[in-house]
């Protein structure tokens, strides 16, 4: 299994690991619920080394990612970042990317671990005939992510939400970014793998607790961020998952071009909220109330710490009201609601 | 105290006393929610009896031996951080009258098996 940089330090702290995506990872280092609410209120901090790091140079990079992206990327201005899909030419979603514009030609794109050789794969496919050089990068990234950040990051007011600059933090050279998947304001922190310690130690000196994979899973959920594997997969389109406004259908070709301006999702993603103790999860039936047909299925379910009750996020056949979800053999009432369900 | 390789444990009483280990526990992560058996429930070995809910994930609660369950623990199930706090003693579970003989592992096969599972 790999290991990040940083993973002699959860040992030291005394981490319960856990395999993800090929990578050992911090679950939590003590109490995951305790860490989710340190994340809320007051600040968090992650490895998420884990996560693939790609580059995109050269003097037709931004052409290049317009067609082999969704969105529209050559629009983005530098020092800013966009959130973006890499999509099959059926539509499906192969990975869901934040993509930063570093300089005029060159950007970062941030793939999930569990995608990152297929992105790497797909774009070098996609390359062909474009002036553009891409280059897997194995560097370490930080989160520092709650309502507190800026007191250990530093107030940073030039670096506006999705913003990207290069900065020195704890004395070492870093690119900031203004980014996170917690639903609270937070920063990102890309640095050399040799650096991530010292940046980790300054972090938490600071104040910034330590919080695992666990957490950040009920912290997304609660702000209704899909997760790749969850909401996210081969299988659905950005429009399903209600991100069609991602796709920039405008833009003359790009890869899966034909195959989503087609598309009349005939299911959508909502969030279910339910009042007994037991949580939907992910792979329960959603029925319809009344005739008790199945009607969807749930992708991600928890107990939400902030909200105390549980959360879930489902694909329901489109224009569905009223449901209940089979957990495990009983039926749980649920509301269908508007996501998030946090909202900062 | 004897375990399961579904990582229960139990004393080694008529009436056992009746758990989750602390690997379990850790394993699972913040327990937010428990439901036991009716008192009264006849179990065989190996069925489900009870059920664990964490943030992360659910499990079901194994009997480690074929009985009936005579008393639960109101506490942990008003309180189900007891399982993460004190899994050996608070956060016992229920209490089952043994019928036979429970095919159980000693302490030192448990460490093997939890051992070979963390490995």
């Amino acid at each position: 299994m790999r290991r990040t940089a940083l993973h002699h330090v959860h040992q030291r702290l005394g981490a319960s690991f856990t395999e993800f995506a090929g990578w050992e990872m911090p679950v939590r280092y003590g109490s995951d619920v305790a860490e989710h609410h340190a994340v809320r209120q007051s600040v968090g901090l992650f490895d998420l080394g884990h996560m693939g790091q790609i580059e995109v140079s050269g003097p037709e990079a931004a052409a290049f990612l317009d067609y082999a992206l969704v969105g529209r990327l050559s629009a983005i201005a530098v020092g800013r970042a966009k959130y973006t899909m890499l999509c099959h030419t059926n539509g499906g979603v192969l990975d869901d990317l934040v993509v930063y514009r570093l300089e005029a030609q060159r950007f970062l794109v941030v793939a999930n671990a569990a995608n990152a050789p297929i992105v790497l794969a797909m774009l070098g496919e996609y390359s062909g005939g474009y002036a553009v050089t891409i280059t897997a990068l194995d560097r370490a990234l930080l989160a520092v992510q709650g309502p507190d950040a800026v007191k250990i990051v530093g107030e940073h007011p030039e670096l506006r939400y999705y913003g990207i600059e290069a900065e020195r933090l704890a004395g070492k050279d870093v690119l900031l970014a203004r980014t996170g998947y917690t639903g609270e304001d937070g920063f990102e922190i890309y640095c050399a793998n040799e650096d991530a310690e010292a940046i980790w130690a300054w972090a938490a000196a600071a104040g910034a607790q330590p919080a695992g994979l666990a957490c950040r899973d009920t912290l997304r959920l609660e702000a209704g961020m899909p997760l790749y594997g969850h909401e996210l997969t081969v299988r659905t389109t950005p429009f399903h998952a209600g991100l069609g406004r991602i796709v920039a259908l405008d833009k003359s070709d790009f890869v899966g071009a034909a195959a989503l301006r087609a598309v009349v999702p005939d299911t959508e993603l909502v969030g279910l909220v339910t009042r007994g103790r037991r949580s939907p999860r992910a792979g329960h039936a959603v029925l319809d109330a009344v005739t008790g047909a199945k009607v969807g299925e749930v992708t991600s379910g928890a107990p939400s710490p902030t909200l105390g009750h549980p959360i879930a996020m489902a694909y329901v056949a489109t224009g569905t009201t009223a449901v209940v979800v089979d957990v495990r053999g009983t039926r749980e009432d649920a509301e269908i609601v508007k996501l998030p369900f946090y909202k900062r | 105290m004897r375990f399961t390789k579904d990582h229960e444990w139990l004393t080694e009483e008529e009436i056992a006393t009746v758990g989750i280990t602390s690997f379990a526990a850790d394993a699972l992560g913040d327990v937010v929610f428990v439901e036991l058996p009716e008192v009264g429930t006849v179990v065989s070995a190996g069925d489900p009896a009870g059920e664990i809910e964490s943030t992360k994930s659910v499990s079901e609660v194994y009997a480690p031996a074929d009985g009936e369950i005579v008393e639960i623990n109101q506490a942990v199930v008003d309180d189900p951080a007891l399982i993460n706090s004190d899994p050996y003693g608070k956060g016992w579970l229920y209490r089952l009258r043994v019928s036979g003989t429970p095919e159980t592992l000693s302490d030192t096969e448990y460490e093997a098996l939890v051992a070979g599972e963390a490995s």
